[in-house]
């Protein structure tokens, strides 16, 4: 279990985030809805130690994880799927997967489960990211960060800009990931979607949690939507 | 002697200057491509490898050989040692500011030149090749560790080139150069990587600085020529860009020879200046470079 406690982070002297609290369980997904410029994407950097919290705790599984340098985090089982994916562009399909196994010491059957996910990558292993197709590298940024075996994995916005058949893959995957166990945190904008997968959503608001609410009792037109997502 | 002997040498000059400075520039274009710091110092990481040199082959006894064998190994060691140094002291005290650090490595230039010149003096001393046989061809002899140097910079850079693209320190290098943040991410501690890639670049000029001078004597100013065709080299072969940087080096080391024994070395200078004007207007991402970084 993931759990944040009164997060405040910004970037130098603006701050973004103010007292965000949540908890993400295992075996559960927890989807991050809000406006552009909410801070969400801010959010998952802050959880991965690339931005300094000036303020609040995190911790994983009991254990005290703010304050680690940046590098540290991914040992403690925490994987992340940037938005725009970000992949090491000049680098090969093989190369960016080596690099997710880098902290596990290159644990071969971790590589093995990842490639049987998206068998597209292994087709492609010497090809270079950036002349994947878009689909393609989201399928790599998701699978080099389950290269680290993670517990918790945080996924922003890994539909965008994808054709429907893909995004069904990544809906696929991410049910498939809740089931195995781990705590998955989605940032994820379109309501449908949010209703297939998410356990919980977290709707946030200028850097604020402005309402969080089970799934379960969610409608397609909840005024919650409206509200903080603008549909 | 007619002109293709004549041309033969200078070809055989222009390798040997070749091999020299693509080992300095592939140090240079690796500390720009992975950190994105212009490296002015990069000069007096050269010239302290051939000052470190001349110490340890004038006070270190043995066969001369064994000796030279220590110099390569020491003086590069100690130059990245303190380049390591310097980097945890000064430059990722600027967070590697792209701006901040070439006034920095101007600075620690003439610290490190000013230094030499303290300890070591204003004048060039000669150090001794490791060993002094020749190689009889029909029209000339040639220095045999002239060609050893070139040798030993083939089988350097084809290490270098494995190290880089098929090892795991390779791989982190790559990666933190393509998107630090997200190394970081994926639990790469750049600090150490930028600390390495500084000292190991350091290294390379210094052990470029080793192989040269039992063919130039060492000197505290000796690391400028060096600097300047290696900025030259590295922009003609693109920023970043390693394979560039070794083609451009074998190009302008060639033609420096033939210019230099045709002409006069300040011609080349002067051309590859003029080139890499051109290069700067006409293809800004250099000759092997792809697209702006
Ligand atoms: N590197 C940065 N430096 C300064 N401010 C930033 C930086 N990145 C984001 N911000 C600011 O932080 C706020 C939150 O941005 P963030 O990227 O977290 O929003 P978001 O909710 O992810 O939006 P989107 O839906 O567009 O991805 C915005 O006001 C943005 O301008
Ligand atoms: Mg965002």
């Amino acid at each position: 279990m993931l759990e944040l406690r009164d997060i405040e982070a910004g970037y130098g002297a603006v701050r973004v985030l103010h007292g965000i609290s949540l908890s993400a369980a295992a075996g559960e997904v927890t989807c991050i809805m809000g406006r552009n410029g909410a801070g969400k994407s801010t959010l998952m950097k802050a959880i991965m130690g690339l931005l300094p919290l000036t303020a609040g705790r995190i911790t994983l599984d009991g254990v005290a994880i703010e304050g680690l340098a940046a590098h540290q985090v991914p040992r403690h089982g925490i994987a992340y799927v940037p938005q725009g994916r970000r992949l090491f562009a000049e680098l090969t399909v093989a190369e960016n997967l080596g690099v997710g196994l880098l902290v596990r010491g290159g644990d071969a059957a971790l590589r093995r489960h990842v490639l049987d996910l998206f068998p597209r990558l292994e087709e492609r292993l010497d090809q270079q990211a950036r002349t994947l197709s878009g689909g393609e590298q989201q399928m790599l940024a998701i699978g080099r960060a389950l290269c680290l075996g993670p517990r918790v994995l945080l996924l922003d916005e890994p539909a965008e800009g994808l054709q429907p058949s893909m995004i069904t893959l990544i809906r696929d995957t991410v049910l498939r990931l809740k089931a195995e166990g781990l705590a998955v945190v989605l940032v994820e904008q379109r309501v449908e979607a949010v209703l297939e997968m998410a356990d919980q959503v977290v709707f946030m608001a200028n850097g604020r949690v402005a309402e969080i609410a089970p799934a379960r009792g969610l409608a397609p037109d909840a005024p919650q939507f409206r509200d903080h997502v603008g549909i | 002697m007619g002109f293709w002997p004549i041309f033969l040498l200078a070809l055989m000059e222009g390798l040997v200057s070749a091999a020299v400075l693509a080992i300095t520039a592939a140090g240079l274009s690796l500390v720009f491509g992975v950190m994105r710091v212009v490296n002015v110092a990069h000069g007096a990481f050269f010239m302290l490898g051939a000052v470190g040199a001349w110490f340890v082959t004038t006070y270190v006894p043995g066969p001369p050989a064994l000796v030279f064998l220590a110099a390569m190994i020491l003086a590069p060691l100690c130059v990245a040692a303190l380049a390591g140094l310097a980097d945890i002291a000064v430059l990722k005290r600027l967070n590697y500011s792209p701006d901040a650090t070439i006034v920095a490595t101007i600075g620690l230039l003439y610290i490190l030149e000013q230094g030499a010149l303290s300890f070591f003096g204003p004048s060039a001393r000669p150090v001794p090749a490791p060993f002094s046989f020749r190689i009889q061809l029909p029209w000339f002899g040639y220095s045999g560790y002239k060609l050893a140097v070139v040798v030993a910079a083939v089988v350097l850079l084809a290490v270098l080139w494995l190290m880089i693209n098929r090892t795991k320190a390779g791989l982190v290098m790559r990666a933190t150069q393509s998107d630090p943040e997200i190394a970081r991410a994926f639990g790469i501690n750049t600090d150490k990587v930028y600390a390495g890639v500084f000292a190991f670049g350091a290294g390379l000029a210094a052990l470029a600085g080793v192989l040269v001078v039992p063919i130039q004597q060492a000197y505290y100013l000796m690391g400028e020529g060096p600097l300047l065709m290696s900025f030259i080299v590295v922009i003609i072969g693109g920023l970043g860009s390693l394979r560039g940087t070794l083609v451009a080096a074998l190009f302008i080391g060639l033609s420096d020879g033939v210019i230099s024994m045709f002409f006069s070395p300040t011609l080349t200078e002067i051309l590859a200046t003029l080139l890499v004007a051109f290069v700067l207007i006409f293809r800004p991402q250099g000759l092997f470079g792809r697209g702006a970084a």
